[in-house]
C-alpha cells in the first residue's frame, strides 16, 4: 500500500469526523462515542504496527514515502516519509493513544465527544509530525498540535486549569514562532541558492550553509526545540501543564509531546546545520545535565505526586538531550531509546497517578498512606514502573539511561560522569515517593476502602508493565530498526566534529567508531 | 546448561509472584524451595563438570542471546562459569537452599499472600545472585547488581506496615545507589579503554599491560569499582545501611545480608583480580579500607544489645577481612574466608532467628539469657558458629581468617596485620559476650503470657520451644559446614595443600591459563572444547621459578615457620578474646558495667555507631533537601522563572481573548471551528 502512511495519519481524523456526525444531547450517547473512539486508536495502533512490518531497515533511508506538490508556488509539499526514529515514535504514539483514552474512560464526564474529538485530532497531528519530511508540513502538524491539547488542558482539567493551559501555549507559541520564521528563512536561502523555493528535507539538508548562518538557523530551531522538550530553564511550563492536564492529557503530553522536541533536534536542528549543532552542542549538553541534576532534586521535595513525575521528566529527558549532544551511535541510539522508554514509564507514571487522583479526588502525598494493604494490585503495577523509570537494568529506562551516559562519557567523559549522579537522585525521589503512598499502615480513614485495578484500568496498566519488561530484556527489537537512521546522522555530524576538534587541537575527542586504542 | 541454574529461581518467583497468593503455604513454600534445590542439583552438575576437567579446560560458557548491541558496543547475555564461580554458585544454592527451607517454619505465622510474597522475593533473590555470579561481563554482571538490591529493598521492608523497615528498605537502595554510580562511571571508563566489558577480554587485554607505578587510569577504574563494592558489601564510608538492614525478617539477614549478597563486592574484586593486580594504589586503599572497617565495626560491636545488630557489625567486620585479603593480593584466601563465613554467618542468625523465634520477637539480649537449656540445638550450634568466627583451632574460620592474616604479614604489611589481629581479639570478646548474654548466665526474659493472652507471669523455659524440624536441620548442616567446611583449605604448613587455593587460582589470572570452552547456543549440553595456546605468561612464571633449589627450600622452611608462629599468635589471641568476654560478661557482669560506667564518653560513642548516621543527615541529606526546596524549587523555579513569565503572561491576557473565549463555555463552537481549518486544508490539497 503507497499511502499507508496517509492513511494511518489521516484514520484518527476520521474517526472524529465520525464522531460530528453523532448527536450526543446531554451525553446520551456518551458510552457508544467512547467505544468508537478507542475501535478508532486500536486500529490506528494495529495501523503503526503494519508500518513497523512493513519497514525495512536495511532499505533506504526513507519509506512509506509520499509526496504531492500543494502549494507549488512556494515549493511546498505534501511529502511524508519515515525512518527507524520516526517509524519507532509513531508506534509509541499508536501504543500510548487507547492506553490514554482507556484513562479517561470513568475520569472524563463532561463533554465526552469534545474531549474524544481533541484526542483523535492530535493523534493526527502527533503522528504527522513524525512523518513530516517537508518543513512546512511538519510546522502545520507542530502547530496543530497545540491546540487540541490546549483545551485537553483548559476544559477537563484540574483547578488552575486556564492558567496552565495558557502557560504552555506562551511558551510553545514562543518556540514556533521563532521556528516559523527559521522554516521560511531556509526556504529563502535555498531559493538564493537554487533560484526556487523549497520546504524539502533532503533539499535543505543538500545546501551548504555559512556557519555564520547556521548559527542563527541553529539557534531559532534549537530554542524552539528546547522548550518543547523543555531543557533547564525553560521547564517551569511542564509541572503545571501535567498538574492541571487530566489524566489522558498528562499520558499524551509526557508520553509523546515530549519527545517532539528532542525529535526536532535529532531530525532538523542537528543534521542541517552540523557545524553549528557542534559548536553549541556542549552548551546544550551542560543545559542538559542541569536539567538532569536539578529536575530530580526539585522533583524530590515536591508534594504532589504529579508534580513529581512532572519534574523526573525534565531530569530523564534532560538524558535525552545530552546523548544527542554527543552525536556518537550510543548518544543517540540510547536518547531515542530514552524517549521511548520514558513515554512508556512516565506514561504509566500518570496514568497510576491518574488512578489514585479518580479514587481520592487529591495528589497530595501525604494524603495516602499504606495503599499496599488496600490495593495490591495498583500497587504492585506502580512499583514496577517506579523502578522502570528509575532505570533498574532488566526494565526500560536502564537500556536508554546507559547508552546515553557512555555515548556522553565517550564524547566528553565529564559529561558522563556529571549525569551519572542523575542514576543516585532518581532512586531518591521515586523510591521516596512510593514508599509514603503505598508503604507502613492506613492511616487515612477515606483510604481504607479503596478499591483496586478494575478490569478496565489493568488493560490500560498492563500493557505498560509488559512494555517496560519486554523493551528491559530485549532492547535490540528497538534499537536495530533505528540503527541504519542513527547511523546516517552519525556520519552526517562526522566531518563537522572533527573539524571542530581540528579548530580545538588537543581536545582528543572520542568520535570515531571504536576503542581509542 | 548453565541457564538452568538462575532459570529455576526465576520460574519459582513467578510461579509465586502470580499465583501464589491463591497456593496453601505448604504449596508455595515447598514451590520456592523445589525451585531452589533444583538450581543446587544444576550448579552441582555443573561444578562436577568443572571438578572433573583438567586445570586448563575448567571453563564453562553459554551465551544466551545479544542483549544490547549498539555500534560497537555489544553486550551479550553469556554466563560463565570458571573456579571461582563454582565456588559462588554452590554457597548461593547450597546456603539459599537451607535458608529457604528454614524459611518454612520462621515466615509460617504469616498470612498466605505474605507468605507467597516471602518466597517469591527470596527466590527472584537467588535468580538476580546467580546472575551476579554467573555472568561474564560486567553490564551483566550489573543486572545481578542492581537486581539483588532490589530484592534486599523489598525483604528489608517485608514487613511494610513498619515504618522503620521501609526506611531501612530505602536506606540500603539508595546508598547502594551511590556505590553504583562509582560503579556505571567505571564501566564506562573500562569501555572506552578496553573496547569491551568482558570480563575475560578484559583481563587478558590486563595481562599484556604492566603495573601502574602511579595513580593512573586503570587505578582510577578499579577505585571507581571498589567504590561500588563499599555499598553492596557495606564497607566505609558506604556501610551505614547494613546494621539498619535488619529490620528485614532474619532468615533474609542470614541469606543477603551474611552468606552472598553482601560479598558480591569482594566477589568482583576476585573476578578482576588481573585488572586490580595492575593497580597497587587501589589495592592499598582496599587493605586499609578492609582493615579499618574490620576494626571500626568490631568496636561498636561491643557494645550493642540487639543481638542481630551485633551480628550485622560482625559480618561488617568481616567482610573487611575479605577486602584486607583482596587488597594484599591474597585473593584465595579472601574467597576461601567469603565460603566459611558463608556457613557460620548464616548459621549464626538463624541461630539468632530460633531465638527470636522462641521468645516472640525479642532481639534484645539484655532480654534474654539462659536459653541453652531451653533451646539445645539451638545454643549448640550457635556455638560451633561462635567458635567458628573466633578461629577456634581447626574449625573453618581459624583456616580461613589464618590465611589472610598470613598473607597479611607475609606481604609486608605489619601495621594490617597488627590491626587485623586486634580486630580478631574483638570478635572474640563481641561474640562470645553474645552466647553468654544469650545463652548463659540468669533467663531474663519474660515468657509469652506477658504478651496477655494467658497467666503465665514467670520466666521459666518451659514454655519454649527449640527450633522445629525445618528449622533444626538447616541449622545442623550448616554447624557441620562451620566445623568442617575449612578443610578444603589446610595451608601446607600444617600438611594441608591448600586445594582451595590451587582450584581458585587460575580464575585470578585467567592470561596464564588461556583455553576457551564454549556451549554454543542451541547445542544442548554439548559443549566443545577449544584448547588455546600455551601463553607466555606462563612460560615466565615457569622461569621465575627456576631459582636454586637450595634457596628455594630455605625461604620455604622460614615461611612455614612464620606461619606456624602466627598461626599460635591468632589462637591465643582468640582464647584470650574467649577469656575476657567468659570474665566480664559470665563471671563478672558487673564488672563490666562498671567499665562502662567508668568511660561514659567512649561507651555512648559507640552505643551510638560513631555518631555516623547523624553526621550523613547533618552534612548531606539535609541540606540537599533545603537547597532542593528552598533554593532551587521556591527559589528558581517560582521566583525566578516563573516571575518572568507570569509578568509576560499578565501582560497577554490582558489584551488577549483566549482565557474569554475559554471562560464562555463555547468549546464546541471553536472546536468545529478547528474542524473548518483542518478540513479546508485539507480539501486544499485533495482538490489540488
Amino acid at each position: 500500500m503507497t499511502s499507508l502512511l496517509s492513511i494511518v495519519i489521516f484514520l484518527p481524523l476520521a474517526g472524529a469526523v465520525l464522531l460530528l456526525l453523532i448527536g450526543n444531547r446531554d451525553g446520551a450517547r456518551d458510552g457508544l462515542i467512547r467505544q468508537i473512539t478507542l475501535a478508532v486508536s486500536l486500529l490506528t495502533f494495529a495501523g503503526t504496527l503494519a508500518l513497523w512490518a512493513g519497514f525495512d531497515p536495511a532499505g533506504p533511508a526513507y519509506q512509506f514515502v509520499e509526496r504531492h506538490a500543494w502549494i507549488p508556488a512556494f515549493g511546498i509539499e505534501y511529502s511524508l516519509g519515515i525512518d527507524g526514529i520516526s517509524l519507532l515514535l509513531i508506534v509509541l504514539t499508536g501504543f500510548l493513544t487507547p492506553v490514554a483514552l482507556l484513562s479517561s474512560w470513568g475520569s472524563v464526564k463532561k463533554k465526552v465527544k469534545e474531549f474524544s474529538l481533541f484526542m483523535l485530532l492530535l493523534e493526527t497531528a502527533m503522528i504527522g509530525v513524525f512523518a513530516a519530511v517537508d518543513l512546512f508540513l511538519f510546522y502545520i502538524f507542530w502547530d496543530f498540535m497545540l491546540i487540541p491539547m490546549y483545551f485537553l488542558i483548559g476544559v477537563w482539567g484540574y483547578d488552575r486549569r486556564i492558567y496552565a493551559a495558557i502557560k504552555f501555549l506562551l511558551f510553545t507559541m514562543a518556540g514556533s514562532v521563532l521556528m516559523l520564521i527559521a522554516i521560511i528563512g531556509l526556504a529563502m536561502v535555498h531559493y538564493q541558492a537554487t533560484g526556487s523555493y523549497s520546504f524539502d528535507l533532503e533539499r535543505l539538508l543538500a545546501l551548504s550553509l555559512a556557519p555564520s548562518t547556521q548559527f542563527w538557523f541553529f539557534l531559532a530551531f534549537a530554542l524552539a526545540f528546547a522548550i518543547k522538550v523543555p531543557v533547564f530553564p525553560f521547564h517551569t511550563w511542564l509541572p503545571d501543564a501535567h498538574v492541571e492536564a487530566p489524566t489522558a492529557g498528562s499520558v499524551i503530553l509526557a508520553g509523546v509531546l515530549l519527545k517532539m522536541g528532542t525529535y526536532g533536534l535529532v531530525r532538523f536542528a542537528f543534521p542541517l546545520f552540523p557545524d553549528a549543532a557542534v559548536q553549541m552542542a556542549p552548551v546544550l549538553a551542560v543545559l542538559a545535565i542541569v536539567g538532569i541534576v536539578y529536575g530530580a532534586l526539585v522533583a524530590m521535595v515536591q508534594p504532589d505526586m504529579k508534580k513529581l513525575v512532572a519534574y523526573s521528566s525534565v531530569s530523564h529527558l534532560g538524558f535525552v538531550v545530552l546523548g544527542i549532544c554527543a552525536m556518537n551511535v550510543q548518544g543517540l541510539q540510547g536518547s531515542v531509546y530514552q524517549m521511548l522508554a520514558h513515554g512508556v514509564s512516565t506514561g504509566g507514571l500518570f496514568l497510576l497517578v491518574g488512578m489514585l487522583s479518580d479514587r481520592r479526588h487529591t495528589r497530595l502525598i501525604s494524603e495516602f498512606g499504606g495503599l499496599k494493604n488496600v490495593m495490591p494490585q495498583l500497587v504492585a503495577a506502580f512499583f514496577v514502573t517506579t523502578l522502570a523509570s528509575i532505570g533498574l537494568p532488566g526494565l526500560n529506562g536502564f537500556v536508554g539511561e546507559w547508552l546515553t551516559l557512555l555515548g556522553a562519557y565517550r564524547y566528553d567523559w565529564r559529561w558522563g560522569a556529571a549525569a551519572a549522579t542523575g542514576v543516585i537522585l532518581s532512586a531518591v525521589y521515586m523510591l521516596w515517593m512510593f514508599q509514603r503512598v503505598n508503604y507502613g499502615p492506613v492511616t487515612n480513614p477515606r483510604n481504607e476502602t479503596l478499591p483496586d485495578l478494575t478490569t478496565r484500568e489493568w488493560f490500560a496498566i498492563g500493557p505498560i508493565v509488559a512494555m517496560a519488561v519486554l523493551m528491559g530484556v530485549l532492547p535490540n527489537l528497538f534499537l536495530a530498526p533505528m540503527a541504519p537512521a542513527v547511523d546516517r546522522l552519525v556520519e552526517r555530524m562526522r566531518p563537522s566534529i572533527e573539524r571542530r576538534a581540528e579548530a580545538m587541537e588537543g581536545r582528543a575527542l572520542d568520535v570515531v567508531a571504536g576503542p581509542v586504542r | 546448561m548453565l541457564l538452568l541454574i538462575p532459570l529455576f529461581p526465576l520460574v519459582g518467583f513467578l510461579v509465586n509472584a502470580f499465583v501464589g497468593r491463591r497456593l496453601p503455604k505448604t504449596v508455595s513454600g515447598w514451590t520456592a524451595c523445589l525451585a531452589m534445590f533444583a538450581s543446587l542439583v544444576a550448579a552441582a552438575a555443573a561444578a562436577w563438570q568443572i571438578f572433573s576437567a583438567p586445570v586448563e579446560a575448567r571453563l564453562v560458557e553459554q551465551t544466551v542471546y545479544t542483549w544490547i548491541a549498539s555500534g560497537d558496543f555489544e553486550i551479550p547475555l553469556t554466563l560463565r562459569l570458571d573456579p571461582l564461580g563454582t565456588v559462588m554458585a554452590l554457597v548461593v544454592t547450597g546456603i539459599g537452599f537451607l535458608i529457604h527451607v528454614y524459611s518454612l517454619a520462621y515466615m509460617h505465622e504469616e498470612t498466605e499472600r505474605e507468605y507467597a510474597r516471602y518466597f517469591s522475593y527470596m527466590n527472584l533473590f537467588a535468580f538476580f545472585m546467580l546472575v551476579l555470579v554467573l555472568g561474564a561481563n560486567f553490564l551483566v554482571m550489573f543486572v545481578g547488581w542492581e537486581g539483588v538490591g532490589l530484592c534486599s529493598y523489598l525483604l528489608i521492608g517485608f514487613w511494610f506496615k513498619k515504618q522503620s523497615a521501609n526506611d531501612a528498605g530505602k536506606k540500603a537502595f539508595v546508598v547502594n545507589r551511590v556505590g553504583d554510580f562509582a560503579f556505571i562511571v567505571g564501566m564506562m571508563l573500562l569501555f572506552r579503554e578496553f573496547g569491551t566489558l568482558d570480563f575475560r577480554e578484559v583481563a587478558l587485554h590486563a595481562a599484556t599491560l604492566s603495573p601502574e607505578v602511579s595513580f593512573g587510569l586503570i587505578s582510577l577504574t578499579t577505585l571507581l569499582f571498589f567504590i561500588g563494592a563499599t555499598g553492596k558489601s557495606a564497607q566505609i564510608p558506604l556501610y551505614v545501611w547494613l546494621p539498619d538492614a535488619m529490620e528485614g525478617p532474619t532468615p533474609v539477614s542470614a541469606l543477603i545480608h551474611a552468606a552472598t549478597m553482601v560479598t558480591a563486592g569482594v566477589y568482583m574484586i576476585g573476578r578482576n583480580a588481573e585488572l586490580f593486580s595492575l593497580a597497587p594504589d587501589t589495592l592499598q586503599i582496599v587493605a586499609v579500607v578492609g582493615v579499618v572497617t574490620a576494626l571500626f565495626a568490631g568496636t561498636i560491636g561491643l557494645v550493642q544489645n540487639d543481638i542481630k545488630r551485633v551480628l550485622a557489625y560482625s559480618t561488617v567486620s568481616q567482610l573487611g577481612f575479605m577486602f584486607l585479603a583482596m587488597g594484599v593480593g591474597a585473593f584465595s584466601a579472601g574467597i576461601f574466608h567469603l565460603y566459611t563465613h558463608a556457613f557460620f554467618k548464616a548459621l549464626m542468625f538463624l541461630g539468632s532467628g530460633a531465638v527470636i523465634h522462641a521468645l516472640h520477637g525479642e532481639q534484645d539480649m539484655r532480654r534474654m539469657g539462659g536459653l541453652r537449656r531451653a533451646l539445645p540445638i539451638t545454643y549448640w550450634t550457635f556455638l560451633a558458629g561462635a567458635l567458628a568466627i573466633v578461629g577456634f583451632p581447626l574449625l573453618s574460620g581459624f583456616f580461613s581468617k589464618d590465611e589472610i592474616l598470613f598473607r597479611t604479614f607475609y606481604g609486608g604489611h605489619e601495621l594490617l596485620w597488627t590491626i587485623g589481629a586486634l580486630t580478631s581479639l574483638l570478635t572474640a570478646i563481641y561474640m562470645f559476650r553474645l552466647v553468654y548474654m544469650t545463652f548463659h548466665g540468669e533467663p531474663r526474659y519474660e515468657v509469652a503470657g506477658a504478651h496477655g493472652h494467658d497467666a503465665h507471669g514467670h520466666a521459666h523455659g518451659a514454655h519454649l520451644h527449640d527450633a522445629p524440624p525445618s528449622m533444626a536441620i538447616p541449622l545442623v548442616l550448616l554447624a557441620v559446614g562451620s566445623i568442617l567446611a575449612g578443610y578444603v583449605g589446610v595451608p601446607h604448613a600444617l600438611g594441608g595443600h591448600n586445594r582451595i587455593e590451587t582450584f581458585l587460582e587460575p580464575s585470578f589470572h585467567p592470561a596464564a591459563h588461556a583455553r576457551v570452552l564454549t556451549l554454543g547456543p542451541g547445542e544442548g549440553g554439548e559443549f566443545t572444547v577449544a584448547h588455546g595456546t600455551e601463553t607466555a605468561a606462563d612460560e615466565a612464571g615457569h622461569a621465575a621459578a627456576s631459582h636454586t633449589a637450595a634457596d628455594a627450600h630455605a625461604a620455604e622452611e622460614a615461611k612455614t615457620r612464620l606461619e606456624l608462629t602466627l598461626m599460635s599468635v591468632s589462637v591465643l589471641i582468640a582464647l584470650a578474646g574467649i577469656g575476657i568476654a567468659t570474665f566480664f560478661f559470665l563471671r563478672r557482669p558487673d564488672r563490666a558495667a562498671a567499665m562502662a560506667a567508668s568511660m561514659p564518653g567512649l561507651h555512648r560513642l559507640l552505643l551510638n555507631k560513631y555518631y555516623v548516621d547523624e553526621a550523613y543527615d547533618a552534612a548531606i541529606v539535609r541540606p540537599v533537601q533545603r537547597l532542593s526546596e528552598d533554593v532551587l524549587w521556591k527559589g528558581v523555579d517560582v521566583r525566578v522563572v516563573d516571575g518572568a513569565v507570569n509578568g509576560a503572561g499578565s501582560l497577554v491576557s490582558g489584551t488577549a481573548s483566549l482565557l474569554r473565549l475559554l471562560q464562555t463555555g463555547s468549546v464546541r463552537a471553536y472546536a468545529a471551528w478547528l474542524f473548518v481549518g483542518v478540513l479546508a486544508l485539507v480539501g486544499y490539497y485533495l482538490v489540488w
